[in-house]
């Protein structure tokens, strides 16, 4: 028997070896503990505090709200968070539970970059041996990471199986578990996997929703009428959801990587390619999974590393079946775009991933009256995606 | 008669897996003839997955040479009717991860298993927890269900083991080492304590794989075990062999002559 539910309605679950599942029912009682326990949750913040700076500001986005002429938008600001993106909430509170268990290395995988950056800052900070997995594909794209990780003490483990992104990525992380799970830690940087990660990766970061709506409430005297975040395999989306989710009123947003548009087949939209996205069981949990006919796993695309996944964290599946969210997806070139217009009106660089929730705010914003609110979870800053933009946009030096 | 149990008449016994499709569908269905009439008591047949999460890389590689090949499970499944129309008769478990099957509809796939005249299933991705979609499927195409054999790895604790093993059927699947299928240079210090810890708890065969490469190491596990499973080295000596066939009558003769 669990200490807490494996499922999201029909979603989740613990599809793993047998060789893990001892490995992730102490994972299970070492969380439940911490949560329980008031020195534990002390050290937390106060590294949320004094570590990461957080609370992260919440940014009233005046000259983008007033080009788009419809809501006001406000921006939670993850990308000011220690390595640049929510990706260190999560790091930091699995690596303080590994200190807790007595294991001493981690693995991680990484697709943008941003949660191998933020494992090995929490190893480095914690004192634990970090390996970092992440596909060649996405080497050559986040190259500004791969050098942080490494600056950082980790060691980055370059991944040319399958299709070298980071589906593979967690592939090799979960082997090397397997093989090393005495004293290894799997520290998973996204909502999904089997339980309990969904579950822990949600509940660190649902710091992003509790600030944000003490936040929304103090600055902008209200809840905003709509909540839009990026979803790869669904972290920051589900923090900041989780803020919001019992404020029935309050509309929730996710958005998936559209790649080259849905209809050319190349994206990353668990929930919005009809043909390909059917439930399914990938890395250990039931979700949606894009996947051919004879349930082998997808080729994505995205112009963003971090949304380039196949499947999607499973508390997502079940809140798109009952309807609490709702998904959307932008392409390639609107999440540039947005990027670009994010540059010009609000001296913001975001990151790929991030863009991509920007673009649905540029989509939505005009439709609403001006005494609306959009939140948008600015997940992260765009330093490591310089290369990529460079490129996309024919940029000279 | 029940192929399975009348396999481990004498043991131990010698189970190669071997998958579908590799290097290409026809070699596959000849290899595994020829392994099964020249010594293998017991064949673990491999569904290929593009995200084979606990093979290492020999495996890994072979599953996936068989899906560039187009192997899909209907050929996969047709391929056991095949192996049965030449007179293979001894027991044919299919093994392979968790989304083909459901992506084929588990219904249809136990369904399908059994009237090609496979035995069993071996899926590393259903632990005890998650087995009883599949199981409850099973036990409504046939009674008694072909079994889905339960496998026990080393990290499992004792109150686990019981758990597992208790209802077991067909035999266990004892993973030998923590990590990935691939042959390891040695045995494993604590693999006759971990043997002795599984059969307190059961009292069905017990076979060891993950890591058995050669036939020394066969016999040596086979005097503590039921039976062996041996994965990576079948794949990788019979992959790389000019003559796959060849190679596969080889490859089983030596190791059932290992096991006598
Ligand atoms: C800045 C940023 N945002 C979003 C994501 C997507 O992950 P998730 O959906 O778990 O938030 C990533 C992943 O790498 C990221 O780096």
């Amino acid at each position: 028997m669990t200490l807490l539910p494996t499922k999201f309605g029909i979603y989740g679950g613990q599809f793993v070896p047998e060789t893990l599942m001892p490995a992730l029912i102490e994972l299970e009682q070492a969380f439940v503990d911490a949560q329980k326990d008031p020195a534990f949750r002390r050290e937390f913040e106060g590294l949320l505090a004094s570590f990461v700076g957080r609370p992260t500001p919440l940014t009233h986005a005046k000259r983008l709200s007033e080009q788009l002429g419809g809501a006001q938008i406000y921006l939670k600001r993850e990308d000011l968070a220690h390595t640049g993106a929510h990706k260190i909430n999560n790091a930091l509170g699995q690596a303080l539970l590994v200190k807790r268990m007595g294991k001493k290395r981690i693995v991680a995988e990484t697709g943008a970059g941003q949660h191998g950056v933020a494992s090995a800052t929490a190893a480095a900070l914690l004192g634990l041996e970090c390996v970092v997995y992440m596909g060649v594909v996405d080497i050559a794209r986040q190259e500004p990471n791969v050098f942080r990780m490494k600056l950082l003490g980790a060691e980055v483990r370059p991944v040319t199986s399958g299709t070298q992104t980071l589906k593979d990525a967690i592939n090799e992380a979960i082997r090397d578990w397997v093989t090393n799970v005495r004293d290894t830690h799997y520290l998973l940087g996204s909502a999904l996997g089997p339980h309990p990660y969904p579950t822990i990766v949600r509940e660190f970061q649902s710091v992003i929703g509790i600030e944000a709506r003490e936040q929304m409430l103090r600055d902008a005297g209200r809840l905003p009428d709509t909540v839009i975040a990026c979803v790869g395999g669904g972290s920051n989306a589900i923090g900041v959801f989780s803020g919001f989710v019992d404020d029935e009123q309050v509309e929730l947003i996710g958005v998936e990587a559209g790649g080259s548009g849905i209809a050319s087949g190349k994206h990353a939209a668990r929930f919005g390619g009809a043909t390909k996205a059917r439930v399914g069981v990938i890395h250990g949990t039931r979700t949606y999974v894009l996947q051919d006919d004879d349930g082998q796993i997808a080729e994505t695309h995205s112009v963003s590393a971090g949304l380039d996944y196949a499947a999607v964290g499973p508390e997502h599946a079940m809140m798109r079946d009952s309807e609490r969210a709702f998904y959307t997806s932008a392409t390639d070139e609107e999440a540039l775009s947005a990027f670009q217009t994010l540059c010009h009106t609000e001296g913001i660089i975001p990151a790929l991933e991030s863009s991509h929730a920007v673009a649905e705010v540029i989509k939505r914003a005009p439709k609403m009256r001006k005494d609306q609110v959009i939140l948008v979870n600015l997940s992260g800053r765009g330093d490591k995606d310089l290369n990529t933009v460079i490129k996309e946009l024919g940029m000279n030096l | 008669m029940n192929r399975i149990e009348n396999a481990f008449k004498n043991k131990p016994i010698f189970m190669p897996y071997f998958p579908l499709g590799y290097p290409d569908l026809d070699t596959s269905i000849d290899v595994i003839e020829a392994l099964a009439k020249n010594g293998a008591d017991l064949i673990e047949v491999g569904l290929s997955f593009s995200d084979p999460l606990a093979d290492g890389p020999v495996i890994q590689k072979a599953t996936q040479t068989a899906l560039e090949q187009g192997i899909t499970v209907k050929k996969s499944l047709a391929a056991v009717a095949e192996l049965r129309k030449r007179g293979v008769t001894i027991p044919l478990i299919l093994m392979g991860y968790y989304n083909p099957m459901l992506a084929y509809g588990l219904e249809a796939f136990v369904r399908g298993a059994r009237e090609a005249g496979a035995d069993g299933f071996i899926i590393p991705d259903l632990p005890l927890e998650e087995e009883e979609e599949f199981t409850s499927i099973v036990g409504a195409d046939r009674d008694p269900p072909l079994p889905l054999i339960r496998m026990l790895a080393p990290t499992s604790p004792n109150e686990r083991m019981e758990s597992i093993a208790r209802n077991a059927k067909g035999f266990i699947y004892l993973v030998s080492v923590t990590g990935v299928t691939g042959t390891r240079t040695s045995i494993s210090d604590g693999l006759g304590e971990l043997i002795a810890r599984v059969r307190e708890y059961t009292s069905v065969p017990v076979c060891v794989g993950f890591g058995i490469g050669t036939p020394e190491q066969a016999k040596q596990i086979g005097a503590l075990v039921d039976g062996v499973i041996v994965g990576s080295a079948c794949v990788k000596t019979i992959g790389s062999s000019e003559k796959p066939v060849e190679t596969a009558k080889q490859f089983a003769a030596e190791f059932r002559s290992a096991l006598k």
